[in-house]
């Protein structure tokens, strides 16, 4: 069909997907930034919230699915556009002016892939939990008891693991090059789907951008808080016993409470 | 006033090219740039040399054949403004400049700063344009069109084609080109019968082209010297949704004439 051929193969088809996968996944951002939110509550809040979402794997194993597949035609189609743009131009310019083009939109390539880093190192981080990726021990030892069941202790994990000073500066780096991404990207998404005319482009571009900051500040302040032992300090300081025993203890009432 | 020019020399498509260092001689600030130019190859002609080749025909900013990327910007300082229009009294004296030509894939250099720009033709020749039977002009407001149409159908009509867009993108995109064909006749009523066919033949002889994608920088738009906007990119991105959603018409046996 001639539709998928241009979709996939046109310059602006590749734009669709570029900006139809951005909105994807801005949305899960923006989704993941709430339930991250729950950590300034009582330790009870996210680890319910966690116990909720392990306790439904199809609407876990399918989000995971879609967004892995958005994802990757997001990187697919990021790399073949670069590759296209660059084959444009294959002689340079001696002198050269950016001409009212902003930084971060020349620089998207180099935004994305340090975002890229950071999701790989993230999922190794809190769900894959590989211990020599967090500077602390093995994050798999922290379970607490929630509603009757042994769970995964998801506020302990937090308030330790953004204890350490690397972690926690490279989130934060990852968080600034998402916004740096974002600022650009979320403007250029509504002109890459063709929403914009002469009215409406001074909201989106101040809307987007402003969007775009909430998005840095929301995720910068979990970490830097942590961090700064303003949320779960002493928390993190019991839990801590757990991650270097010997043989697996539980907070509270033991591993046979669950069962 | 004098200035140094550091000009791009190129013999032809096949030998490479480098930049020349010259020394204007005295200049008059209101000479265009072009005519600067002329002064210098005067002087390159009287000593046997070689002259310049650059591209030029009406200067007075409506043919968009001249084209040159002056101090890196397509077109010299000013905003809205071609080429020709470019006057020496932009330029301080002494000043070093670099003229070079419209780098592009698809605009292969022929000569120093003269590039092909005939895959432009090509794409307007796959759709911008309508069909209608010649012959005695119809009546005046026969076809009412709506006042801010015909506005914005002109702002796209400015377009002379010059490729200083292209030259800007840092994709080499034509996007800004083609979006303003498109546009042009998308937003009349005589540009309807095809618009939606319109718009898939331009993009796809783009492409067929070797331009690059559009990423939203900008650039294009503060170089135009028609100031042709964004917007119209916006325009030819939701037509061309459109007209993949609609899908390719039933083809007629006979070409349906
Ligand atoms: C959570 C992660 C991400 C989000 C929310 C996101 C969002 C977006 C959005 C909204 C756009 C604008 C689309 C458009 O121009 O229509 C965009 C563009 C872009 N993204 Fe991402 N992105 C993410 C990750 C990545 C990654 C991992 C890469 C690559 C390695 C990447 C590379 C790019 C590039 C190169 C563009 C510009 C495409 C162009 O100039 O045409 N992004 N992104
Ligand atoms: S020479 Fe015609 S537009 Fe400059």
């Amino acid at each position: 069909m001639k539709i998928i051929d241009r979709l996939f193969n046109s310059s602006l088809g590749k734009k669709y997907l570029m900006a139809i996968s951005g909105l994807a996944l801005f949305g899960f951002i923006v989704g993941h930034l709430v339930g991250n939110l729950q950590v300034f509550g009582p330790p009870e809040l996210i680890n319910g919230y966690a116990h909720f979402l392990k306790s439904k794997p199809a609407l876990v194993w399918g989000a995971r699915l879609g967004l892995l597949a958005m994802v990757a035609i997001h990187i697919v189609t990021a790399v073949r556009l670069t590759m296209e743009n660059k084959a444009a131009r294959p002689v340079q310019y001696a002198k050269w002016k950016e001409n009212g083009a902003s930084k971060s939109s020349q620089y998207m390539i180099v935004s994305g892939s340090v975002i890229l880093a950071f999701i790989i190192y993230h999922l190794a981080h809190f769900t894959v939990l590989l211990p020599f990726v967090n500077g602390e021990g093995d994050f798999t030892k922290l379970t607490t008891v929630f509603d009757g069941h042994q769970v995964a202790d998801v506020y302990a994990m937090m308030v330790i693991g953004f204890q350490v000073w690397w972690v926690t500066l490279f989130y934060l780096i990852a968080q600034g090059l998402l916004f740096w991404h974002l600022f650009h990207g979320l403007s250029s998404m509504f002109q890459s789907l063709g929403l914009r005319s002469y009215s409406w482009w001074p909201v989106i571009t101040k809307a987007t951008k402003a969007v775009s900051i909430g998005i840095f500040i929301g995720y910068s302040i979990i970490p830097l808080a942590i961090f700064l032992r303003i949320v779960g300090s002493d928390y993190a300081e019991k839990a801590r016993h757990q991650l270097h025993a010997e043989t697996v203890q539980v907070v509270g009432s033991g591993k046979e409470a669950g069962k | 006033m004098k200035v140094t020019l550091k000009v791009w020399r190129q013999k032809n498509k096949s030998t490479p090219g480098e930049f020349k260092a010259y020394q204007t001689p005295e200049l008059n600030g209101n000479m265009s740039f072009l005519e600067m130019l002329d002064v210098v190859n005067e002087g390159l002609a009287n000593k046997g040399e070689e002259p310049i080749a650059f591209d030029h025909d009406c200067r007075e900013g409506i043919c968009g054949t001249c084209s040159l990327v002056i101090d890196g910007k397509p077109h010299g300082p000013h905003q809205g403004i071609a080429t020709c229009q470019t006057y020496m009294r932009s330029f301080e004296d002494g000043d070093e400049i670099y003229v070079e030509p419209f780098r592009a894939a698809p605009f292969e250099i022929i000569k120093d700063l003269v590039c092909d720009r005939k895959s432009f033709d090509r794409i307007q020749q796959a759709g911008g344009f309508i069909t209608v039977r010649t012959g005695a002009a119809p009546d005046a407001n026969s076809i009412p069109v709506p006042k801010d149409n015909s506005d914005l159908a002109m702002d796209a009509a400015q377009c002379i084609g010059c490729g200083a867009c292209v030259a800007a993108c840092k994709n080499a995109s034509a996007m800004l080109f083609v979006a303003a064909k498109v546009s042009h006749l998308g937003l009349l009523p005589q540009g309807q019968p095809e618009r939606f066919k319109r718009v898939k033949a331009m993009v796809d002889q783009m492409d067929k082209e070797g331009f690059g994608s559009c990423s939203v920088t900008g650039s294009c738009e503060a170089v135009c010297p028609k100031s042709i906007t964004l917007d119209f990119i916006a325009m030819m991105n939701r037509d061309y949704a459109v007209a993949l959603l609609k899908g390719d018409p039933k083809p007629i046996a006979g070409g349906g004439a």
